[in-house]
């Protein structure tokens, strides 16, 4: 599995999705190749997948920290550590000053598992937003 | 210092900085070198615990064998007694007797191999549990660097399309708006839609002489003279 077989069969569903979501895929290339997904009518949440040894990482960014309310990050913090594990097979973490969410995959995952990972990823990134939204400037 | 440690100081200490390693490459090299080596001794203690097992499994069936003799020249001794056969007995007591020793050391074979075969059960074990804990270790320091160099290659990507990531709330809003507008334009799909079957049934109907008659010329004509009389 690597980003180009991701794009090509996201590529070529088209408007036959299991999710109902019409992928666009952009390699964006690098010192490690990356995948930039984006949903159609949802380009402003895109999803960046790479491809490790042994993995395949799916990650959206939601906000920086300067966009969190200085005296709400704690109530913050709390509230998305409770929300992990309800939330569907995506995490939170941070990259540098930035908040993300993500899922990992198996290296031996099918593409409809990947398809429905970033269907996933994305429903939840939107949903977050609105609910942590409170902590936001 | 666990893996979890040096991954957490290093991106606390500012590795999180494009270029800057977790864990430098040549560490890595070494390690995956280590797993390797690992994995070799792995398979060969497998390759001496499948040896050892047949070496036991020969050794039980000849302790078998051998209980079983026993038990059959006892009963024979038994029976030479009960005729009064004493020197009959005498040599089958000595067999019996050369079949026990032989049977000790035929038990204390398989004793050994029984021990040794568990001990490189749990040397497999545990170098399986060793192997699996390095490919771990060395997938966090991987992953780590790779969602690095990912970043990075994400960052330079935004800021020479000069395109940047937008604060969460206003992309939330857009991407609300653009659902809006969709749902919108499939209420009015529907209302539209709604309207031409109205059309078409208000068009049945006519044609079916119900509702309001059109002004046909006939029916003009039936007017005037009606006005007429």
């Amino acid at each position: 599995m690597n980003i180009h077989n991701i794009a090509n069969h996201l590529n070529a569903l088209a408007d036959n999705s299991d999710t109902g979501m019409v992928f666009d895929c952009q390699p964006i290339s690098g010192e490690v190749d990356v995948l930039q997904v984006t949903v159609i009518d949802r380009e402003e949440l895109p999803i960046f997948v790479s491809v490790t040894d042994d993995q395949i990482l799916c990650i959206t960014y939601l906000w920086g920290s300067e966009e969190v309310k200085s005296d709400r990050v704690h109530e913050m913090h709390e509230s998305m550590l409770e929300m992990n594990i309800p939330m569907p097979l995506s995490s939170f973490s941070k990259i540098g000053d930035k908040y993300v969410i993500f899922g990992a995959l198996s290296i031996n995952s099918t593409f409809s598992d990947i398809e429905h990972e970033l269907g996933v990823l994305n429903n939840n990134a939107i949903e977050i937003i609105d609910d942590m939204s409170d902590y936001l400037i | 210092m666990s893996i979890f440690k040096k991954i957490m100081t290093a991106i606390r200490g500012g590795a999180s900085e494009v270029g800057e390693a977790i864990v430098d490459s040549n560490a890595t090299r070494i390690f995956e070198q280590e797993i390797r080596d690992s994995e070799n001794h792995l398979t060969k203690a497998k390759r001496d615990l499948t040896g050892v097992m047949a070496q036991q499994m020969a050794a039980s069936r000849d302790v078998d064998r051998l209980k079983r003799e026993v038990t059959e020249h006892e009963g024979y001794a038994v029976q030479a007694l009960e005729k009064g056969d004493e020197t009959l007995a005498l040599a089958v007591a000595e067999k019996i007797s050369t079949l026990e020793s032989e049977l000790s050391a035929q038990q204390q074979a398989l004793d050994s191999f029984s021990g040794n075969a568990d001990r490189l059960k749990e040397l497999v074990k545990k170098s399986e549990r060793q192997v699996s804990e390095y490919k771990r270790q060395l997938s966090m320091v991987k992953t780590t660097e790779s969602v690095q160099k990912a970043t990075s290659a994400i960052t330079d990507n935004f800021s020479s399309s000069n395109s940047k990531l937008l604060n969460a709330k206003d992309s939330l809003e857009r991407i609300k708006a653009k659902q809006q507008k969709f749902d919108d334009r499939m209420k009015a799909a529907e209302l539209l839609e709604s309207e031409n079957s109205d059309n078409s049934l208000e068009a049945q109907l006519k044609e079916a002489g119900i509702g309001a008659s059109s002004n046909s010329a006939n029916s003009v004509l039936d007017r005037l003279k009606a006005k007429q009389k």
